[in-house]
């Protein structure tokens, strides 16, 4: 859930309404005294988030700012400046930039199928009508199983010998890859292990289409226009808010993918794993508490925000283009 | 199942086909024929994924009643059935540690979230003060920041208040509220009529009662809605567990972690015997409390993603 909260914001935002609230106004007489201690109430009541803010978002950022100019030493609990060398290690170290391009690649694969493949999901239960309701509830429950569990359980499935989908192919004369394996394939079983449980962007989906006006359908049937037409010139358009959010949030966590990796390829210490199951989190992770290179990992970790900045930045430029809002002339 | 904060109980139109029965002329109308062909069509296609989704919950309870050589068949009827495995778990690995403590990180972690953020949202959601617009675009601001920024220092913070090994790491931001939790539950207070607490306050209350015997009590659809969010957070949490259970004893993990633990116990390149039928046991025990709570909390899980996914 965590990485899909983080462009939730960004997403809301938008519809919020936190500059029409924050303008208070209030009949004159009294006000002062009133108004003081409303507001010495008010920041009682938000005092414990406050608090939090300074001491893990503002107060970390700061820190770690300045560990990433600095070689950490965790025996002694100092930070000694070390300048631009974090930063430059990004550059110089070859592994950054695997897992970048891994997670990268990752990203351009995962985020369009999920989308499509929930969006698909969401059409077909939006047109089943009765009954689509115990379809959600089965395809939701992938969404319910721990992380591991599935891992362990893909583990399992996607060996590329004895495993049962490997197996399953051989019914059918196919010979499937050794997905775990294979660098090629990597990439790949983790984004079979992430439509399994597309079922949180499909429920999204599907909200959105019942919200499209059924008359919008009957006055383009009536027009003549099919099923394709229909859905490209009605649908698309009236569900694109969502759509806009999901590739967000999609693509953020996309990004941060660690779980799913780590529990594959990285568990153990062995190096054995293909680098090609390297991404930029299990990397950052590794430096940051297996190799206790916290300065390093701070580095990584500010290049992974700017990165993500400029790639949401980009999709909503793109995006409020494209979105249309009801209500919206 | 109609919806809390969703379009009406009306389903929406088909993308692909059909009206529903009640909508068509009753002699078939002029494209009975080929709506009923698409309807069994969307049935044929709904039940295919459906299978597909289930397939590996089914593979994974027969895959734990395999035995060592077998857990790997595609098959989902153990031709054995080696009940053995749901007793031998439990001396294989702690797991009964793993599971108590998932159990009790979560409870705390979610209860205590759904507290502070509950008490917070209502700062925002009722009172006026100077900054508080600003205040709450920086709350919505948080959600942006990736956590591998704040990783190492909130490490070093927990290292230097000496609370590393402890649980506390695993909750302890939680008492602070959440910034999607505190949007949530914003939007659900700014929902309640200001009357009531003007009301309320014309009768004496307090701003605390006015929260805690006005607005709390109103707000339990959503409040619940964040407890099981957070719960199955907690719940599925490995990279904190990693980062501050993985140096301590087996008996103390959480249970992602122990599940991983395993993994790696039983693989043979790790020099295991390949009992993988211990972790696909210990695999369904974990997920088995999800599918309880969703059972029970299914029509608030799935609002939940739809209302706040959708509008906020």
């Amino acid at each position: 859930m965590a990485p899909a909260l983080v462009a939730q914001a960004e997403a809301l935002m938008a519809q919020t309404d936190v500059v029409r609230a924050a303008s208070p106004t209030r009949p004159k007489p009294s006000r002062a005294r009133f108004h003081r201690r409303e507001a010495i109430a008010g920041y009682l009541f938000i005092s414990p988030w406050l608090i939090g803010f300074l001491i893990f978002t503002a107060g970390a950022m700061i820190y770690s700012l300045v560990i990433s100019f600095s070689h950490y030493n965790l025996a002694t609990n100092a930070a000694v400046p070390a300048g631009l060398s974090n930063y430059r290690g990004l550059v110089e170290d070859p592994r950054v930039a695997t897992a970048l391009g891994n997670t990268l690649f990752y990203a351009l694969l995962a985020v369009p199928l999920e989308i499509a493949f929930a969006l698909f999901l969401a059409s077909l239960l939006n047109g089943i009508g009765r009954g689509a309701g115990a379809f959600r509830t089965l395809y939701y429950l992938p969404r319910m199983t721990p992380l591991v569990a599935t891992a362990a359980v893909f583990f399992l499935l996607l060996n590329g010998n004895t495993g049962a989908i490997n197996q399953g192919l051989r019914v059918f004369g196919i010979e499937g890859p050794q997905w775990l394996v294979d660098p090629t394939w990597i990439k790949p079983s983790i984004v079979l292990m992430q439509l399994w449980a597309v079922s949180g962007t499909m429920v999204i989906f599907l909200a959105a289409l019942k919200n499209v006006p059924r008359e919008l359908y009957e006055v383009a049937s009536l027009d003549g226009a099919g099923p394709v037409r229909r859905f490209f010139s009605i649908t698309l358009p009236m569900i694109s808010s969502a759509m806009f959010f999901n590739v967000i949030v999609l693509t953020i966590a996309a990004f941060q993918v660690f779980d799913q990796a780590y529990l594959l390829f990285w568990r153990d210490q062995s190096n054995s794993s293909p680098e090609a199951s390297l991404f930029y989190a299990v990397y950052l992770f590794q430096q940051a508490f297996r190799q206790f290179n916290f300065g390093f990992a701070a580095a990584m970790a500010w290049l992974l925000f700017v990165i993500i900045m400029i790639v949401t930045f980009v999709q909503m430029r793109f995006g409020n283009r494209l979105v249309y809002y009801e209500g919206d002339r | 199942m109609s919806a809390v904060g969703t379009a009406g109980p009306r389903p929406g139109p088909a993308v692909i086909v059909a009206p529903r029965p009640e909508d068509r002329p009753p002699d078939g109308g002029p494209h009975g024929p080929r709506h009923r062909v698409g309807r069994i069509v969307l049935w044929v296609l709904s039940v295919g994924f459906a299978l597909m989704f289930l397939y590996p919950f089914a593979w994974l309870l027969a895959a734990s009643l395999k035995g060592r050589g077998k857990v790997f068949d595609n098959s989902l009827w153990p031709g054995t059935f080696q009940w053995s495995n749901y007793v031998e778990v439990w001396r294989e690995l702690p797991l009964l540690h793993w599971v108590g403590t998932s159990f009790a990180i979560a409870v705390i972690a979610s209860v205590a979230v759904a507290l502070s953020s509950s008490i917070v949202a209502f700062g925002f959601a009722y009172f006026r003060f100077p900054g508080r617009g600003l205040l709450f675009g920086l709350v919505l601001a948080t959600m942006m920041l990736p956590g591998a920024v704040t990783m190492v220092p909130i490490y070093l913070i927990w290292k230097n208040v000496g609370l590393l090994g402890t649980w506390v790491p695993l909750f302890g931001a939680n008492l602070f509220g959440s910034a999607f939790y505190i949007f949530l539950q914003r939007q659900f207070f700014l929902g309640l009529p200001r009357e009531l607490f003007e009301a309320a306050r014309i009768d004496g209350a307090s701003y605390w009662k006015m929260f805690w015997k006005v607005a709390m009590p109103l707000s339990i659809p959503s409040f619940i809605i964040v407890l099981l969010f957070e719960f199955q957070a907690s719940w599925n949490n490995l990279q904190q567990a990693l980062i501050y259970l993985n140096a301590g004893s087996v008996e103390g993990f959480t249970a992602p972690l122990g599940i991983a633990y395993a993994m790696t116990k039983y693989s043979p390149t790790a020099g295991g015997q390949g009992d993988y039928q211990y972790v696909m046991v210990a695999s369904l025990i974990v997920t088995i409390p999800m599918l309880v709570l969703f059972a029970f909390g299914q029509r608030y899980f799935i609002e939940g993603v739809a209302t706040t996914g959708r509008k906020g």
